[in-house]
């Protein structure tokens, strides 16, 4: 109660509330230690960026699905007991359905809310899996899983798989026929597995599929399994960012040994507490107009039906776009056991592959670059070619599933043969990273080469001067020091050197299978690059380029420049350009 | 790198100092006011923003409240169309208004002086490492675990083997019986009557004219145990064309003039293929494509899958009804390690 | 009139005047073309088989034959199947839905403006029909909706048609370009004709099959569609891959859009 006898209080009694406020910290205080908390944390930096906002939607959207779908728990009969509904939807009325499926369209048709709730919980979860995308676009484009993050990435792995099998284990739970379809998809793949298949499967699901156990099962697994998990990883995944503090964009005055920003309280109570509220206004607008998995339309699970466009929700779309790809006649069978490789290879080894090389990139990197510094300030895109040009590769590959996996609405909608469509996926899915690596990393390039141009020859300013020789100019404006510290800082990445493999005295020395491993692995990453101008550089160009950098001074006198070499200034940049870019 | 020309070398700033190898950091830019920091007006006008925008939320949630009360669902689809429209619309004025006012009070009228904050190494510093290490090192003294080698083997086989005690019932119980041979039946037994999927009638060969195509259950499907896990093995696809158009079947004299019955469970993955195109006799599964030629065995023409689509034997019985041969002659759907054992 | 103006914009109005408008044509049909198919032959008279045979000797018999016989198709000509026995509805949904007369050859003959009046196709079907015996064009009472049971409809377009129609009716692809053509704008008459006589890749589902009420049925069932759907738009009832793509559209695309104002400076 220090605040409110000491003698450097404001002259004017404290209010009623403000009393009050004092009394409760005290005693929270008193009892918890809490004011060291708010001391280290109230006014602590983050700093602001669009692109750091990604993240929250994902936080955020979390939050939404579990309000939504704590709603929906109150009303959903989480069992595959057949009954006979009764109710206002008319084109099911007198249907033998589970009771999962009745429930369903209960709480749609009959609670006042509940199918605005509903809504409101499946767009939030295909939101929370999309910026769960983006949101790792973002880190790995920006290298920011860079040391020290690289646990912090892997726990992010982790939740977007997590997410993943929260997506389908509640797409799965209405037990309607487009999710029957699913799972009995999941079945097959199951079953694909070899010695174990089988046993798999009918652990699934309690015997054969489709059983009367697995929606209770799922539910479970629904409901508590993966969201404990999941807000588990979520207070570790903000733990080490508080622990690390953010990353921040490459910008005068950002270095890897201070964090620039706003304080937590009160910018970032407002603007991040604000945007909670965003995010879910959005997703309730989403609901109130927009219909999503009509569960009515399928109608209750029978193992005899489906429906065109028989597809799962667009995360998992990848494995059915590599399942659709993937041609026959891949099945063995070896002595009197078939192993069929046609369903493996698309639905186990293909994405156990991606996911493999994504969730170890890190650790990837750091070995090619041998660099064992801790990275604050984040690459921009282009000045990482490799890494950017794999990124995209990654995700063209991604999209080519994606889009094989929605086939047969490319192939109505655009009035394409679907075989043919799914022939050109097939090519594609080769080919296409490929151009993609080659595109991505050329405009990497370019861009850099643009950089460079900038910082030594400066914006042009479309002021055109004519010389007393008759020669005509366009007059370059110099950026400024903060517009130039951007396009410079960053530190060129060259190939490492190792060790000779033997010593002077000819004595093979340990370890060098590796370094010549990581030679190869760091020359495949930095071969090709540009380096970013150095003062010197600048100082040449602006030698024999000094009318763009001293443009006023020279206004009055353009004659004076005529020998400065200015009629030759683009052929000299670009020289200088293809000086900067170093293929050793 | 050696064709890479340094010019740093041969060129001096004009003072005659060396220059830097790298450009220096020239520190954070200065403050950029905005038009509120100067202009009161314009301050008191994002105030009354904000407060027009928390008054809107408020609206909003009592919008919510008003549909909830005046616009039930109802019995017909525009009646919940309009209850799903209301209550979510005033929800998302809710939701919004809060969202937009608190932005736009932080970025109007909030200080948005940046300021820098010190990072520290993440690593902890040596003197500490030095004591974490010293208060390891003498807990594993106090235990003396490094001198009793056998108190540790006991210690590890405990402790790895007590989860078995709830892992093996939850796995013996988890896959029912574990009959996973179970899979390899189905209900198709020499006789029974092919019906229609899903009202039970039997059907009469002279009822299926060519061109047609009926989804097929077993007679007696009802009277199973589970029927649905039944069904999901036994249905059937049956298709009649004309019998010259008809190439090759499985099995000799396993159509009935024209008409042929194959398994609905895709070889690939089990999904029910069953779109049939007339024209061409081909079966198409609308989950991956793959296709099937129903006039020439199933076989695979297009897709993912290996194998063609079992083919059920059929003949008709003394009243015309048509039945099964026998049941089928190897397991339905996808392929499994143990198929043909 | 200011309450028939109010009605207009009641839900029921649609249905009111389909129903007016389903009358209407019924009554044409009723004299035109009754119940049965020997009683639509005993019915339809000689001049309507006369006036129909000369509309298809000059639209029809270039690819159908002379005779309606059928034609291989020769090289760089158009052949068509033979119509004897193929009955008065299936002239009436190829030519009422504007299929035939066929454009061009393709992957599928597409649905097209129809370029006959009612009373030319039902003289065209009389024709057909006196070839041989065929399904005869339904009558009012078999396609009234209203008189459907939409839930044993579901059951049955579900197993029946949804593979390739999509779960209601919107439509979806088969093998090599060909399509199942969206029910949205087909008329309950063309539904029932389609299922009776199974046109180009759609198998033939015969009253056995799908006895005529259970047909009337699954059109009560999409009838019901026609409504819309109950959570708001329904984005072409497509299933998740519209959804998922909305989601990235609407829902990222505002998201980021507020990102980008929240990390905006402020002017």
């Amino acid at each position: 109660m220090s605040t409110v006898d000491s003698p450097a209080a404001p002259a004017a009694p404290p209010t009623r509330s403000a009393r009050a406020a004092a009394a409760t910290a005290d005693y929270l205080d008193q009892r918890t230690g809490v004011g060291n908390a708010v001391k280290e944390f109230a006014r602590k930096i983050f700093p602001d960026h669009w692109s750091f906002l990604l993240g929250e939607i994902a936080l955020y959207s979390f939050v939404v699905l579990l309000i939504s779908g704590t709603f929906l728990t109150m009303f959903f009969v989480p069992s595959m007991t057949e009954v006979h509904y009764h109710g206002p939807w008319a084109s099911m009325n007198g249907v033998e359905m589970s009771e999962a499926f009745a429930s369903t369209l209960r709480l749609s048709f009959e609670v006042r809310g509940g199918l605005l709730m509903r809504q409101i919980h499946h767009w939030a979860a295909l939101i929370f899996m999309a910026s769960i995308v983006t949101h790792m676009m973002r880190v790995f484009f920006t290298g920011a899983f860079r040391k020290p993050r690289e646990l912090n990435w892997l726990v992010g792995f982790t939740l977007m798989i997590l997410g993943l099998l929260a997506g389908f284990s509640g797409y799965s739970l209405p037990d309607d026929v487009l999710s029957g379809n699913g799972l009995r998809i999941a079945d097959g793949v199951a079953r694909s597995i070899p010695v174990l298949g089988s046993y798999i499967s009918f652990g699934l699901f309690g015997g054969e599929f489709p059983g009367t156990e697995l929606i209770p099962r799922l539910f479970t697994v629904h409901i508590l399994l993966i969201p404990a998990l999941i807000l588990a990883l979520i207070g570790l995944h903000l733990l080490m960012v508080v622990l690390h503090k953010h990353t921040q964009f490459p910008g005068s005055g950002r270095t890897d040994k201070n964090v620039v920003g706003y304080p937590l309280f009160p910018v970032y109570v407002a603007k991040a507490g604000g945007f909670f509220f965003v995010v879910f206004a959005v997703i309730a607008l989403m609901g109130a107009t927009m219909t999503i998995n009509p569960v009515w339309n399928y109608g209750p699970f029978d193992p005899s039906v489906v429906s065109a466009g028989a597809q799962p929700d667009w995360y998992m779309l990848f494995l059915e776009g590599g399942l659709r790809l993937m041609p026959g006649g891949v099945e063995f069978v070896i002595g009197e056991y078939t192993l069929s490789l046609n369903v493996l290879i698309p639905a186990v080894v293909v994405p156990g592959l991606l996911f493999t090389v994504l969730a170890l990139w890190p650790f990837i990197e750091a070995f090619a670059t041998g660099d064992d510094r801790e990275h604050h300030v984040l690459d921009r895109p282009r000045n990482a070619p490799f890494r950017t040009a794999f990124g995209v590769a990654f995700l063209t590959a991604f999209m080519v599933l994606v889009l094989a996996g929605s086939n047969d609405l490319i192939a109505t909608h655009f009035h394409l043969s679907i075989n043919d469509i799914t022939e050109v996926f097939r090519v594609l899915f080769f080919v296409g990273p490929v151009i993609a690596f080659w595109i991505t990393k050329r405009i990497c390039l370019a861009l850099q080469r643009k950089d460079r141009e900038l910082v030594l020859h400066g914006h042009e300013t479309g002021r055109i001067v004519r010389f007393a020789s008759g020669e005509y100019i366009e007059v370059h404006k110099p950026l400024d020091e903060h517009e130039r510290w951007l396009r410079v800082q960053h530190e060129p990445r060259r190939p490492l050197e190792i060790e000779p493999a033997e010593d002077a005295r000819g004595v093979r020395r340990p370890g060098y299978r590796i370094d010549a491993m990581r030679r190869r692995l760091s020359t495949l990453f930095y071969e090709d690059r540009v380096e970013p101008v150095t003062p010197a550089e600048l100082a040449a160009a602006q030698s024999h380029g000094g009318h763009d950098a001293l443009p006023a001074a020279h206004d009055e006198h353009p004659a004076e420049l005529s020998g400065a070499g200015g009629g030759v200034r683009h052929l000299a940049a670009d020289q200088e350009d293809t000086e900067g870019t170093n293929r050793p | 790198m050696s064709t890479h020309h340094d010019p740093s070398t041969d060129l001096t700033t004009r003072d005659g100092a060396p220059l830097p190898e790298r450009f220096e950091d020239p520190g954070l830019e200065g403050h950029r006011a905005r038009v509120g920091d100067s202009d009161p007006k314009a301050q008191k006008r994002a105030e009354r923003q904000v407060v027009v925008l928390f008054t809107l939320s408020i609206l909003g949630t009592v919008g919510a409240i008003v549909a909830y009360a005046l616009v039930p669902p109802g019995e017909t689809v525009g009646s919940m169309r309009l209850s799903n429209l209301l209550l979510g619309l005033g929800l998302f004025l809710g939701l919004a208004g809060i969202g937009f006012a608190a932005v736009h009070w932080a970025k109007s009228l909030m200080n948005d002086h940046e300021q820098a904050e010190d990072r520290h190494p993440t690593a902890s510093s040596e003197a500490v490492r030095v004591k974490a290490v010293e208060a390891l090192r003498e807990g594993v003294k106090d235990s003396s675990i490094g001198r009793r080698g056998v108190l540790k083997g006991a210690m590890v086989t405990s402790l790895a083997l007590f989860p078995l005690a709830i892992a093996v019932p939850l796995i013996g119980n988890i896959g029912g019986d574990w009959d996973v041979s179970r899979s390899k039946r189905t209900m198709w037994r020499r006789g029974t009557r092919l019906a229609i999927d899903p009202t039970g009638r039997p059907i009469k060969a002279a009822d299926v004219t060519i061109g047609s195509v009926f989804h097929v259950i077993p007679e007696d499907l009802h009277e199973a145990e589970h029927p649905l896990d039944e069904k999901a093995k036994a249905v059937v696809l049956m298709i009649r064309m004309d019998p010259r158009d008809l190439k090759s079947e499985q099995g000799e004299g396993w159509s009935y003039d024209g008409i042929v019955a194959y398994s609905k469970i895709c070889t690939h993955v089990g999904c029910p293929v069953a779109l049939y195109e007339q024209q061409t006799h081909h079966i198409l599964c609308p989950c991956h494509q793959s296709t099937f030629d129903a006039a020439d065995g199933a076989r695979v023409v297009f897709g993912p899958a290996n194998r063609p689509l079992p083919q059920l034997p059929i003949t008709v019985d003394d009243e015309g009804y048509l039945v099964a041969q026998d049941g089928f002659n190897e397991p339905i759907g996808p392929s499994f390690w143990e198929r043909l054992t | 009139m200011k309450a028939l103006a109010a009605r207009r914009h009641h839900r029921y109005a649609p249905v009111v005047l389909l129903m007016l408008a389903l009358l209407l044509t019924g009554a044409v049909y009723a004299i035109a073309q009754p119940a049965s198919a020997d009683a639509a032959q005993a019915a339809a008279s000689e001049s309507d088989i006369a006036a129909g045979q000369k509309l298809f000797q000059a639209n029809c018999a270039t690819c159908h034959g002379p005779t309606a016989e059928g034609r291989e198709a020769v090289e760089g000509g158009a052949g068509g199947p033979s119509l004897i026995g193929v009955g008065a509805a299936a002239v009436d949904f190829q030519v009422g839905t504007g299929r035939m007369p066929a454009q061009m050859n393709g992957a599928q003959i597409q649905a097209k403006p129809v370029q006959f009046e009612q009373e030319q196709i039902d003289q065209l079907a009389a024709y057909v029909a006196s070839l041989g015996a065929g399904p005869a064009v339904p009558t009012q009472e078999q396609v009234d909706p209203e008189l459907g049971d939409a839930a044993n409809g579901m059951a049955l377009f579900r197993t029946n048609c949804a593979m390739c129609h999509n779960a209601v009716g919107a439509g979806g692809a088969l093998s090599e370009g060909k399509w199942a053509p969206a029910l949205d704008d087909t008329t309950p008459t063309h539904i029932y004709e389609a299922m009776l006589t199974g046109p180009q890749s759609m198998p033939v589902f015969n009253d056995a099959n799908i006895t005529p009420d259970e047909k009337r049925d699954i059109i009560a069932y999409l009838d019901d569609q026609r409504e819309g759907s109950p959570g708001g738009l329904s984005l072409g009832s497509l299933g998740p891959v519209s959804e998922g793509l909305w989601a990235w559209v609407v829902g990222i695309g505002l998201l980021i859009a507020a990102s980008v104002w929240i990390g905006a400076k402020s002017s």
